[in-house]
């Protein structure tokens, strides 16, 4: 199994992630962000950061975590590399989500951009589950 | 392009049926040639745009459309205010991304020996770039200002004077701002990027005027042959992304419990008169005004720039265009006017001499409708026409539209060889990070001109002036 593959876009970048676990998938998903970004061998994890999020459903959950990590690599202008994600679904049907991330705060010397992820996009965004799971996302670059 | 027909000279239409649930027909504006280079997935966003509620007359696509997610980057739609919706798919991420044109009493032969050092300066007094914050530093109260006010509230603090309000699109500021429909997470990104250029296609650059189609109405927009003039491409940053991903959330809920079937999530949207509607609109305006804000500070900091190189310089605002946005404006429908959300998404609005909208400087000639080139490519300066009210709901495209891939683009180009093969050509180039210049080489884009001449061809908009580069600054 590869932990994720780029597929043709014209406008912008798209990209299916695979995992034996959903754990697994969302965090080749974040890899699969990064690495179209920046060099994940050029960023160190240093620093750790914590996410918690909840949604109804597994898909919406997954859009709010990369989400989360587009706000976290703007707002704290880091480059992470390093994801854990641990999923649990409560008595009521409700996904929740925590996860720790490793990276390092931007050092455009060491980091160089081939571009920017400015946010994720729904268009043809979803999760399946057929021998293994599988994201598939397209950037808004 | 298999069902789709042609119905005149540049337009096409994609019939319902192309895919269930097409409430009206799709129309692609292109020529023969530039058809050849719409991707089936951007004939499919056409059609899907086509299922929403309350669409009028057409899925429109503008000559530079591509493939977008939701609308197709170039897609134009109105809703009606009964019975229709409104989507962040037809705005965009980027709210009012959009591109503001000044003119300066320069001559280039003045400015050419000092291009390189224009640059520096430009690149040094305007951040940019991957993690840029401003200048700015603005305060959370600033940042509400700006949301609710626009570039009047940068007036008022000091950034540009009166007139630049009475040349821009809206004045500047749109009607209707709700910073209570704003995220902590988007005033978050927001407040430390007002005043930044961004990165990816976002540039500043300084340009010639090349060539006039026009003199009368170039006389009326100020511009002349060898004019030295600066265009400005740029958005409302992280404040209109998080704005964007944050309702997306809110409207995908919101189509379950309106029960709306749409083709695309991306096309997540609500009825007009909704909750739900009203606080996207509402928060969305927010964005289009930190946008102009954002541009206004921009331009300000250009013009200190060019005042220290070129002492009693002038920058005068000609135009300034949104060409991602959702608007409420009057259009005739079957002879009779009607309030419509008209969404243009990668589009420019495109308003004849009959359009009170106008500013008053241009109530002869239409509003200045500005299409920047890819880096290194011609832009244009046309004017609107009457007949693109018939026709586009008053619309034209906003660029040339990209056909090569990133993921092609970075196997043919280096970001190097982009920037050695432009100043062979005279054309100088400072970005912040050099590797994403090779995204956003020449030859990603179609033919600026091509795109252009359909627009002129189809007499939504006239050809006014030629503008080509002299100097880049990139994100």
């Amino acid at each position: 199994m590869i932990a994720f593959e780029y597929l043709e876009h014209t406008a912008d970048i798209k990209f299916r992630a695979y995992g034996k676990t959903p754990e697994e998938m969302l965090c080749n998903a974040a890899a699969a962000l990064f690495n179209s970004m920046v060099q994940p061998e050029t960023i160190a994890a240093k620093e750790s950061w914590r996410v918690e999020l909840e949604a109804d459903d597994l898909e919406d959950l997954a859009y709010k975590w990369l989400s989360e990590i587009v706000f976290l690599f703007e707002t704290e202008s880091s480059v992470f590399s390093a994801f854990s994600v641990k999923l649990d679904q409560d008595a009521a049907g409700l996904w929740r989500l925590q996860a720790e991330i490793g990276g390092e705060r931007i050092d455009l010397k060491r980091h160089a951009f081939a571009n920017e992820v400015k946010a994720i996009t729904r268009h043809k965004f979803g999760i399946k589950k057929n021998e293994v799971w599988c994201i598939q996302v397209i950037l808004d670059v | 392009m298999a069902d789709i027909s042609k119905i005149d000279d540049n337009i096409y239409e994609v019939p319902i049926g192309y895919r269930p649930g097409m409430r009206v027909p799709g129309r692609i504006y292109v020529s023969s040639v530039l058809k050849e280079m719409v991707e089936p997935g951007t004939i499919d966003q056409v059609a899907n745009v086509a299922c929403l509620p309350g669409i009028v007359k057409y899925s429109m696509a503008m000559p530079d459309a591509h493939l977008g997610y939701g609308f197709p980057i170039g897609g134009v739609a109105a809703f009606r205010e009964e019975g229709g919706i409104i989507s962040p798919g037809g705005v965009g991420f980027d709210i009012n991304c959009g591109v503001r044109l000044l003119r300066s009493n320069l001559r280039a032969e003045a400015v050419e020996p000092r291009i390189n050092t224009l640059i520096d300066a430009l690149f040094e007094a305007i951040p940019s770039g991957l993690g840029a914050t401003g200048r700015l530093h603005a305060t959370d109260q600033q940042l509400t200002e700006a949301f609710v006010n626009g570039s009047r509230w940068a007036v008022e603090e000091g950034y540009g004077v009166e007139a630049d309000l009475t040349h821009c699109e809206e004045s500047g500021c749109m009607p209707g701002a709700q910073p209570a429909q704003i995220s902590a997470k988007a005033r978050k990104r927001g407040r430390p990027q007002l005043g930044t250029l961004g990165s990816g296609n976002h540039f500043l650059e300084i340009q010639r005027v090349e060539e006039i189609y026009d003199e009368a109405r170039a006389k009326q927009f100020g511009l002349f042959k060898g004019q030295i003039t600066v265009m400005i491409h740029c958005g409302s940053r992280g404040a209109g992304h998080q704005i964007c991903t944050d309702h997306l959330e809110v409207l995908n809920k919101a189509v379950k419990k309106y029960g709306i079937d749409i083709p695309d999530k991306q096309l997540a949207c609500a009825p007009l008169g909704s909750p739900e509607a009203n606080n996207y609109f509402g928060a969305m305006v927010c964005a289009a005004n930190y946008a102009w804000a954002n541009r206004h500070i921009i331009a300000h900091w250009t013009r200190e720039v060019f005042e220290r190189y070129f002492p009693g310089s002038k920058l005068d605002l000609v135009y300034d265009v949104a060409h991602n946005v959702a608007k409420i404006e009057e259009h005739l429908v079957d002879g009779k006017r009607e309030r419509l959300y008209v969404h243009r998404k990668g589009a420019t609005r495109a308003f004849g001499p009959s359009r009170s909208e106008v500013p008053q400087a241009y109530a002869d000639v239409g509003q200045p409708v500005l299409i920047p080139g890819s880096m290194g490519t011609a832009s244009y300066v046309l004017c609107g026409c009457d007949r693109a009210l018939e026709l586009t709901f008053g619309s034209a495209c906003h660029g040339a539209g990209r056909v090569m891939s990133r993921s092609q683009a970075l196997k043919q180009f280096t970001g190097q060889n982009v920037k050695a093969a432009l100043n062979r050509d005279g054309i100088v180039v400072k970005a912040t990070s050099p590797g994403m210049l090779a995204e956003e080489a020449p030859q990603v884009y179609k033919p600026s001109g091509d795109v252009v001449d359909v627009v002129h061809n189809l007499g939504i908009a006239s050809k006014v002036a030629r503008l080509v580069p002299m100097g880049v600054s990139k994100g």
